[in-house]
């Protein structure tokens, strides 16, 4: 383990302006966040705060039926229509389809066409005030014909992506196994619910082209859209981020079709439209995170060593691809969690269904299949008497172990370590102790009839559950040298450090942590470093902001920069970069640096056999949670959780422990109480007085270890955190649970139904399972939007 | 149309709008205060939270009309009320804590966090881990896992309490 500790292989550690805290946690000084103040005065502009005169209001006609032939937009001719745009598919001047990385999206669905889902856009509506609007909206009628809908992802014969993944023979492994496990493991849709909702505003150009500013993650994706929808090239397209209230993913691929229906209706209107989602519309229509089905079969030696694993995971894709098979990869090559094993085969694969599609979400497919692997392992462990510590000791990945994929861990391999700082910190094994004598004493006892654990003296038992978990830093296989993104650094005539980069700000931190790299790599104060605004007219294309690469790959791009920037200063004036840049400047003029991504050297990945290097590096995350269920009711109460998570060198502790603790507590919200109902492929609780997410009170307490073992490819020797702790909370729940209670709760959220279902034993009680649509007589309805 | 009078962050205002308007876009649209944000429009998120006579509301939920001769607080009016210690940045020690402590990430829930917090500290809440919780139960955020934000609420707690220096 002293490998992992050692800071020999990376560069010297980040020296930043020094800033203490007076009162809270110990911790490394950091700078603080660079637009905070906008943040914390209300100064900061957010898409639907931004003033734009003229500009009427946008709304969206959407289907009502989950699978139907579009057969007409009625629009009432006693309604004044005057003042009032309409826009269906055939005013659209580009193709009708929504770039993505397969073309099946519509923007709008044509007449005639197929409406694949429920709030499915089929026509917008812009009129100059609220009011108006509203009205127009109700003298629209959509009449459609239903179609018979697809709700169960196993019984779709449309597949989006497939994959599979082998390694060894795990058919003699099987046979020669000690004990074989089955398993079966179910989630459903999680709503991101960024506090704000998706926002655009388009505003026309005199030159036929369309400005839109809004709440987004990836400028770049939202401007491909744009060139494709509207017809326009890279100029006539100009996207702009406002200021991002939150985004998770659900900000990744949705806004290209909020910004193209508004620069539609700006286009039409001739005028700026504003295209601001209400919540209910926010969760009826967009992405979630994929349903998904894992089956575990896996061989183990009597003393709990993994020998083979066969895992199949079947995703719900929803009604359109997305990015889902880039989510079902991910998923696929995290399946068999951080665990050697010689022997495995992964079969993955996702469908379409006629619900509304799913997309990105913080962990991208990788906390649905870690929440099976973990939990199929701790009751493996359970089964073999083995403590869920030592059986991840026996099995855990160490330098040198081999990847499904055939790639060799070389270096940067901290699973053991943040195995054992969360194991200790929480006092694991004291505490299961404890449960494990609690549980023996009220075996049998219950005194509540269909409550068999349920004493006169004991209305709650306490349990404690341990997870471990890896996520891949950056894209998955060849994404990164394909996409070639470019980062530029520029000193300007007048003597400004500017960055640019298409990398956006949500809150996680980037127009703190770029400038901060920045500042170090020039060893000037990070006050002297500007950020141009992610706007495409003027910033490259650093590519989206997702897969907790910003800091490890644009991060480091931009160390790059500054590094030959210094050195071209430096050579030029044969002084400090500090003392003599302002000179150079006056001197030379501009100087911009362009960086361009270069392959990791010894990193390779097969897209076509899936052997290879599958990321250049991992994250590792260990989780310890103390929960409390109640035996009556069967209510959870995440009382504490200890997060150790390993990103390779830690550039910004601040953030860094913001992005464990609230990935966590989405994680603890993913366990416990955040599910999607659904009727006949429409999302039942598509309001925020339905779908539940955790208030502070629910909130555990939240202990932040970081663990730095830093990854030699990247400058700065950062790995990804941002997703990293969503993947390990949920078993790390579902294990406390099963240690309070004993039982295994295997469909997510472990709500109350579930829990008194499964210490009752009555399977009756259980709501559907996860992801699963309740169907009605006489399914697919016609009847007017909303 | 009735003209509604009350008190916007220390400054007499008159607005001219129909009395069931909700005090949430009165103080966006008609007096530019776009600090305070709508999330849900149904009083479940508290990002539009405001000091209503000094109590917490959710804005999004009072019709103006409900507002006539009242005073009300919102993110733009705390640095610059009176009573207030002066922290960096033109911030006030609440403000200033969020800052320190990392209790601000992608700010949308920013706003109704302060107020609540502010009328917490206001009413006499100290630095204790639960009685915050309860004071912010109100006020969902989705980045932070709400930690950092207890513990700027502690932070000027403990300041205003005189304890830190």
């Amino acid at each position: 383990m002293a490998e992992l500790t050692t800071r020999t292989a990376a560069p010297a550690p980040v020296v930043v302006e020094p800033r203490t805290i007076s009162l809270g946690r110990a911790r490394a000084a950091a700078p603080l966040r660079r637009e905070g103040p906008a943040k914390l005065t209300g100064a900061a502009k957010y898409a639907d705060d931004l003033v734009v005169p003229g500009a009427w209001y946008g709304a969206t006609i959407r289907s009502t039926d989950a699978h139907a032939r579009f057969v007409k937009l009625d629009l009432d001719p006693a309604f004044d229509w005057s003042s009032v745009v309409v826009v269906s598919a055939a005013d659209i001047p580009g193709e009708n389809i929504v770039s993505s990385i397969k073309a099946d999206q519509p923007i709008l669905v044509p007449l005639g066409g197929e409406i694949m889902h429920h709030a499915e856009p089929l026509a917008l509506l812009a009129a100059p005030d609220r009011a108006t609007l509203r009205a127009a909206r109700r003298a629209v009628k959509v009449l459609a014909a239903p179609l018979e809908p697809v709700f169960d992802p196993r019984d779709s014969d449309h597949v989006f992506a497939a994959y599979e993944i082998a390694a060894g023979d795990p058919e003699a492994a099987f046979a020669a196994a000690d004990l074989v496990f089955e398993g079966e493991y179910r989630v459903g849709h999680q709503e991101q619910l960024y506090i704000e909702n998706n926002a655009m505003i388009a505003v026309p150009g005199e030159d036929g082209g369309v400005t839109v500013t809004g709440s987004l993650q990836c400028p770049y994706y939202v401007h491909s859209a744009l060139k494709l929808g509207l017809g326009l090239d890279d100029r006539g397209a100009r996207v702009v981020q406002a200021e991002t209230g939150g985004g998770f993913g659900g900000k990744e691929e949705y806004p290209s079709l909020v910004a193209l229906h508004a620069a539609l209706l700006a286009g039409k209107a001739g005028r700026p439209v504003r295209m601001i989602y209400d919540r209910h519309e926010d969760i009826a229509a967009t992405t979630k995170r994929h349903p998904a089905i894992v089956r575990h079969r896996t061989g183990v030696t009597h003393d709990g060593r993994l020998i083979a694993q066969e895992i199949d995971v079947v995703m719900d894709g929803g009604a359109y691809c997305t990015l889902t098979p880039v989510v079902l990869s991910r998923g696929a090559l995290h399946a068999g969690g951080p665990y050697r094993c010689p022997n495995v085969r992964i079969r993955a694969k996702a469908t379409r269904t006629n619900t509304p599609p799913n997309g990105a979400f913080r962990g991208f497919g990788a906390p649905q299949v870690e929440f099976a692997a973990e939990t199929q392992l701790n009751r493996i462990a359970e089964a073999l008497g083995l403590s869920p510590l030592d059986i991840r000791r026996r099995n855990v990945y160490r330098v040198g172990d081999t990847t499904p994929t055939g790639q060799i861990l070389r270096e940067s391999v901290a699973a053991e370590e943040v195995l054992e700082r969360a194991a200790e910190a929480a006092e694991f094994e004291r505490l299961r102790a404890r449960h494990d004598s609690a549980r023996e004493r009220r075996a049998g006892s219950g005194t509540v009839p269909g409550s068999p654990l349920r004493t006169g003296h004991e209305r709650i038992a306490s349990g404690v559950g341990l997870a471990l978990g890896w996520h891949g830093a950056g894209f998955t296989g060849s994404g990164e040298v394909k996409l070639g993104s470019v980062a530029s650094l520029e000193l300007t005539a007048e003597g400004a450090i500017r960055i640019l980069t298409a990398s956006t700000e949500m809150g996680q931190g980037t127009r703190t942590v770029l400038p901060q790299l920045v500042a170090e790599a020039l060893a000037v104060p990070i006050e002297s470093i500007e950020l141009a605004a992610q706007d495409t007219a003027y910033v490259p294309d650093s590519g989206p902001t997702v897969a907790s690469r910003t800091t490890m790959v644009v991060g480091g791009l931009l160390i790059k920069a500054a590094r030959r920037l210094r050195e071209a200063v430096e050579e030029a004036t044969g002084g400090p970069f500090a003392a003599t840049y302002g000179v150079f400047a006056r001197t030379h003029g501009a100087l911009r640096i362009d960086q361009r991504f270069e392959p990791y050297p010894d990193i390779s990945f097969d897209d076509e056999t899936y052997r290879g290097d599958a990321y250049p590096a991992f994250s590792w995350a260990a989780c310890v949670a103390r929960v409390d269920v109640e035996l009556d009711t069967g209510e959870v109460h995440v009382l504490d959780v200890v997060a150790a998570d390993d990103s390779g060198r830690v550039i910004h502790p601040v953030l860094a422990e913001g992005q464990v603790e609230g990935g966590t507590l989405q994680a603890v919200g993913y366990a416990t109480i955040e599910e999607i109902k659904l009727h006949d492929g429409r999302y039942l609780n598509d309001r925020l007085a339905t779908y539940i997410i955790p208030t502070a009170l629910d909130a555990p307490r939240i202990t932040t270890i970081l663990v730095e073992a830093p990854f030699s490819g990247a400058p700065h020797g950062a790995k990804g955190v941002g997703e990293l702790p969503m993947d390990v909370g949920a078993p790390a729940v579902v294990a406390a649970i099963a240690d309070a209670t004993g039982a295994w709760i295997t469909d997510l959220p472990a709500s109350p139904e579930r829990i008194l279902a499964a210490i009752t034993g009555a399977p009756g009680v259980a709501p559907l399972p996860p992801g699963a649509s309740e169907r009605a007589a006489g399914a697919g309805r016609t009847e007017p939007a909303r | 149309m009735t003209a509604y009078r009350f008190t916007a962050n220390g400054t007499p205002v008159e607005v001219d709008v129909p009395g069931m308007r909700r005090l949430l876009d009165v103080l966006r649209e008609e007096l530019a205060l776009t600090g305070t944000k709508e999330g849900c429009g149904e009083g479940e998120c508290g990002a539009c939270t405001v000091l209503l006579d000094g109590a917490p509301v959710d804005s999004c939920l009072v019709p103006v009309c409900q507002v006539a001769g009242a005073t009300v607080l919102t993110v733009e009016g705390l640095a610059t009320a009176p009573t207030r210690h002066g922290g960096p940045e033109g911030l006030d020690e609440l403000q200033s804590a969020f800052l320190l402590t990392g209790g601000a990430q992608c700010g949308i829930c920013t706003p109704g966090m302060l107020m609540a917090g502010r009328a917490y500290l206001d009413g006499g809440g100290g630095p204790d881990d639960l009685a915050i919780r309860e004071a912010i139960a109100g006020n969902l955020c989705r980045c932070t896992g709400y930690t950092k934000i207890v513990e700027a609420i502690a932070m000027a707690a403990t300041r205003r309490g005189g304890s830190i220096q």
